[in-house]
């Protein structure tokens, strides 16, 4: 696979440049239509959330970006979604790659069943592995960076099962990461956790921000309009409206937007 | 507040179906209970004087049944080897055919369904069958190919050997293993396996870090499983390797071994005098009872160390 986003191209201005390009995406379950002609493009480290209630087809357009769609069968796309300018659909792209540059943070948090460290090294060790301290300091880096490295510090070596659930979610950011990924995908990170583990990611959202291009998809409206520069609007397999976060909670163009964020519907 | 409308909580009368089938399954329980009282403790009582440390070290010489000479040492020997045999071929194939059954063919297609289908028949198929499928299979078609292809001047392979009895077991316990095995996989959370494939790793590498080590103890059930099933089973070595008598314990994959659970047979049936013969049998049958205890009392502490190993890093 061609370079997704040559390093020359990269500017400082969030947003400027074009890192993800869907156009007229629709996907199928068999018979039944999960996403329809879906058309959108997604600047480069911004915060971009999507919203819409249960069964809109949020979560399955997260997966396309990875393509974890590819596990499910009888699944049809067509269209395309272009990530750096490149088609991630075309027939010479390698889905290891892609998934090397497309992190992805589900739902629920799902730590390996092994030592704290053991899970942030696992994807070092998957690509290539390199000497003993530059992993350790790659693991150090990546728990700072997901602001767990205090809390865990003196028991690297302890099971990631005996956290808390918000310090797993961190956990599971923290190896998503770590190989330094372009895009990170989060699945309802928070919708598992207690409220204050839930200003904890948010904070660290804004903290990713700075090096990651996100895409999160949430089902609580205040924390889209916290955490994200750009939302899209989904319903039914469709995209209702897409805009500055500002825009569509303070003044959506679409009757049907206005009313699902002011909570008279979904 | 009128009588008519009054509510209690004492009981109006007595539950007799409640109290009936918490009996029968009161009973029921005991029944088995004592059943494996009555066999343990008529075995136990009878052979114990015959479970000497002389009975178990001892080769016997062919007339083995005089009780102050006799010993069940190559018995001891054929039995454990043979089952160890089998478990390096059962586990390793029945795992594999396991993760291909869950990890790689098509859900639910017609092939699938088919080979599935095949292995729980395989499970149902009786045990002499088995032996003598290890007859003709392994001894007069494999083994006499070997023989016939290494220009052996007389039969090596193509003869009744340890090897075949053990292959022709691990075919007889291959089920289990892979029954076992593929549960213990469908248990793994299909997070993992999505949180690995996210972090760009192959299906293979997702298997072999995240799948195969969780799954760990439910395949060393199916080993123990099939390790407690074939260690008694007397049919399918019949044919396929077991001796009568051999002077010396067997050295190679190809020789002859004896075996406890024949030999108890061989205790029974040919003894030319049944009442001497009796207590040789009772400690025959104590051996062979420890003995399969051993090698499951093995494995489960094996086990529970790979599940402390697992639970203390997961």
């Amino acid at each position: 696979m061609p370079k997704l986003n040559p390093p020359e191209a990269k500017t400082n201005s969030p947003g400027s440049n074009t890192l993800i390009q869907i156009e007229s995406l629709s996907l199928h379950y068999g018979e039944s239509k999960a996403l329809k002609n879906i058309s959108l493009t997604l600047g480069e480290k911004v915060v971009t959330a999507f919203i819409g209630p249960s069964g809109c087809g949020k979560s399955t357009l997260l997966r396309c970006l990875n393509r974890m769609n590819d596990l499910i069968d009888n699944v049809r796309i067509e269209g395309s979604c272009k990530i750096g300018g490149h088609d991630i659909y075309s027939p010479d792209v390698d889905v290891i790659e892609l998934r090397k540059r497309v992190g992805m943070v589900f739902q629920k948090s799902n730590p390996f069943p092994k030592s704290i460290y053991e899970n942030v090294a696992y994807g070092l060790h998957l690509h290539g592995s390199k000497s003993k301290p530059e992993i350790a300091a790659v693991v150090e880096q990546s728990l700072r960076s997901a602001a767990l490295w205090d809390e865990v510090k003196d028991r690297l070596h302890a099971s990631a099962l005996g956290l808390s659930g918000g310090q797993q979610q961190r956990l599971c950011i923290a190896r998503a990461i770590a190989i330094k990924p372009e895009i990170i995908l989060m699945d309802e990170p928070a919708s598992a956790l207690d409220p204050l583990a839930t200003a904890r990611i948010e904070e660290l959202i804004l903290e990713l921000k700075k090096d990651f291009t996100i895409v999160i998809v949430t089902h609580n409206m205040q924390q889209a309009a916290r955490i994200s520069d750009q939302t899209a609007f989904f319903y039914i397999g469709e995209l209702i409206e897409f805009d500055s976060t500002a825009k569509i909670f303070t003044n959506p163009a679409k009757k049907q937007t206005e009313d699902y964020v002011t909570g008279r519907f979904g | 507040m009128s009588a008519t409308t009054r509510r209690h909580f004492r009981a109006e009368k007595f539950d007799f179906s409640s109290f009936f089938f918490t009996g029968l399954t009161g009973l029921a329980t005991l029944l088995i209970l004592a059943i494996l009282a009555v066999i343990l403790g008529n075995i136990l009582i009878n052979g114990w004087q015959g479970f000497t440390w002389h009975f178990v070290s001892t080769i016997p010489k062919k007339n083995f049944f005089d009780i102050n000479t006799t010993g069940v040492l190559p018995m001891i020997v054929g039995t454990t080897i043979r089952v160890f045999v089998m478990t390096i071929f059962v586990v390793p194939i029945g795992v594999i055919t396991a993760i291909y059954l869950t990890e790689y063919a098509p859900n639910n297609s017609l092939i699938t369904k088919f080979i599935r289908a095949a292995v729980n028949n395989l499970a149902g198929v009786p045990s002499i069958v088995f032996g003598l499928f290890g007859l003709g299979f392994f001894i007069n078609f494999i083994g006499k190919h070997m023989d016939a292809m290494l220009q052996n001047p007389s039969a090596v392979w193509g003869q009744p050997a340890l090897i075949w009895a053990a292959l022709t077991l691990a075919v007889m316990t291959m089920p289990v293993v892979i029954v076992a095995t593929e549960e213990s996989l469908k248990a793994i959370p299909p997070g993992l396996r999505e949180a690995s494939l996210a972090l760009g790793a192959t299906k293979l590498e997702t298997i072999l870090r995240v799948v195969l080590p969780q799954a760990l103890p439910g395949i060393m059930t199916g080993g123990i499983l099939a390790v407690s099933r074939a260690a008694g089973e007397v049919a399918p070595i019949l044919f396929t390797g077991v001796a009568y008598y051999m002077a010396s314990l067997p050295h190679r994959v190809t020789d002859q071994f004896m075996d406890l659970g024949y030999h108890v047979f061989v205790l029974s049936t040919q003894s030319p005098n049944i009442e001497q013969t009796r207590p040789i049998l009772y400690a025959t049958v104590v051996v062979l009872l420890l003995l399969t205890f051993a090698l499951n009392l093995v494995a489960i502490i094996i086990r529970a160390r790979v599940r402390k190993k697992l639970r203390a890093l997961g």
